[in-house]
């Protein structure tokens, strides 16, 4: 074991981690957002869109993340839609993670006791409001720690965009071991990285959350 | 150049999902039997024991697959065994099932009433006993759904092992690609192949869940 290479490194491997946590951002944002359009579509939607979510849903969940990537980057253009690598990446993980959230999030919504639904509509609020308002808050209170692990689970699998040359911590480590030839002590490094990045993650996300959206989130 | 009719393709990705049955077989028993043994620590009486179980499963939890493969690919050379893409491999999805399998059957032991253990003592049953008989059985049977869950979450991660170089479904076909520059195709396949193996399995995982909460 030798590390003389590492503080020749430590700027590679920062560059690296600053562009999977902007990876996990997007799809944290955009995936989350897909997701409540997903449960709510899945819930009242015309039969057609209940029925194309579901197997969207079944198709990503039983079909490596890899091979969707792939399937994005490379099998895309042939339909004449080119993505740059990071772009594709971030479509790649929204779409994945998307499809494990959409549960996760419908599951919170019919937690959600009908009656709250009522009392609102008797208020007189109008039902997107109700939705929005009423509905969504409290789901997304009793899914967050499932939504919590879900996003550090997508942080852990953003390792395999390296593949399609998107230089983020796994694609540095490649670059690293190439010219160093300390290929264990490389890899070594870099996962003791994640692994911070991911402990750190999820404390945010537990302290994050509670601020957000009040006492009883784990 | 060689000419790939679309038949070609198709045998050659199913002659390449061999393996990654035949892999993720391997790694879900042997993770099984790993797995067990993470499982005696997690739950034992001695304090560090337990200490040192969590640490090992939040370990593997904690880390993308793909760098335990790594250290396992370039590790075990450096403690002089010489190793091939298939031996990492199964080594390496064998840990990382082990640590995750572990942790649902905790969760299962966990989920006994404590009257359990208590009645096994009172019967005489010694520790290994009251586990044998008594609380593991029970365990393993409330905790099917998920193991079987989580035997589609390994046969997905299979492929990436195609990274350090095993010929399995994935690196099979990224070849084929490079030859016939069909990615839509070809990724296409590969993606309905895997749906095929875990679309079933994932049926099945939820006709257990729903046995279970109907009892």
């Amino acid at each position: 074991m030798a590390f003389a290479w590492l503080p020749g490194a430590l700027g590679d491997i920062a560059h690296g981690a600053v562009t999977t946590i902007l990876l996990i951002a997007v799809t944290t944002l955009a995936g989350t957002l897909l997701s409540i359009l997903g449960a709510a579509g899945r819930r009242n939607g015309p039969v057609l869109l209940k029925r194309a979510i579901g197997w969207y849903v079944e198709v990503m969940r039983n079909t490596p993340f890899l091979v969707q990537l792939f399937f994005i980057f490379f099998g895309l253009p042939s339909l004449g839609i080119r993505l740059d690598p990071l772009l594709a990446a971030m479509l790649a993980m929204t779409l994945n993670m998307a499809a494990y959230t959409i549960e996760i999030v419908g599951a919170g919504l019919d937690a959600v006791p009908g009656g709250q639904t009522e009392a609102a509509l008797a208020l007189g609020l109008r039902p997107r409001q109700v939705f929005i308002k009423i509905v969504l808050p409290q789901a997304l209170k009793i899914i967050y720690p499932a939504l919590t692990s879900q996003i550090v689970i997508m942080m852990l699998e953003s390792a395999v965009v390296s593949q399609i040359a998107v230089r983020e911590l796994t694609y540095e480590a490649d670059m690293l071991q190439a010219r160093t030839f300390r290929s264990f002590e490389t890899y070594f490094v870099v996962t003791l990285v994640y692994l911070a990045l991911s402990m750190a993650l999820r404390r945010l996300l537990v302290t994050g959350g509670r601020r957000a959206l009040g006492a009883g989130v784990s | 150049m060689i000419e790939f009719t679309f038949w070609d393709i198709v045998r050659n990705l199913l002659l390449a999902a061999r393996w990654t049955v035949l892999l993720s077989l391997a790694a879900f028993v042997g993770g099984g039997i790993v797995g067990m043994v993470v499982l005696f620590f997690r739950i034992a009486k001695n304090k560090w024991s337990r200490r040192i179980a969590s640490g090992y499963i939040a370990l593997f939890q904690g880390t993308p697959l793909l760098m335990q493969l790594f250290l396992m690919f370039f590790g075990l050379p450096m403690l002089g065994l010489r190793i091939e893409p298939w031996t990492a491999a199964v080594l390496g999805l064998t840990f990382f099932a082990s640590a995750y399998l572990a942790e649902i059957w905790r969760s299962g032991v966990d989920a006994l009433p404590r009257g359990q253990w208590d009645a096994g003592a009172s019967l005489g049953l010694h520790y290994l006993q009251e586990l044998r008989l008594i609380i593991l059985p029970q365990a393993f049977s409330i905790t099917r759904a998920p193991t079987v869950g989580f035997l589609v979450q390994l046969i997905k991660s299979t492929a990436l092992t195609s990274i350090i170089g095993f010929e399995e479904l994935v690196r099979t076909s990224n070849a084929i690609n490079n030859a016939t520059f069909e990615p839509f195709k070809v990724y296409g396949l590969v993606a309905l192949i895997f749906f095929l193996m875990c679309f079933p399995l994932t049926q099945y995982a939820r006709s257990l869940e729903r046995r279970a909460a109907a009892r």
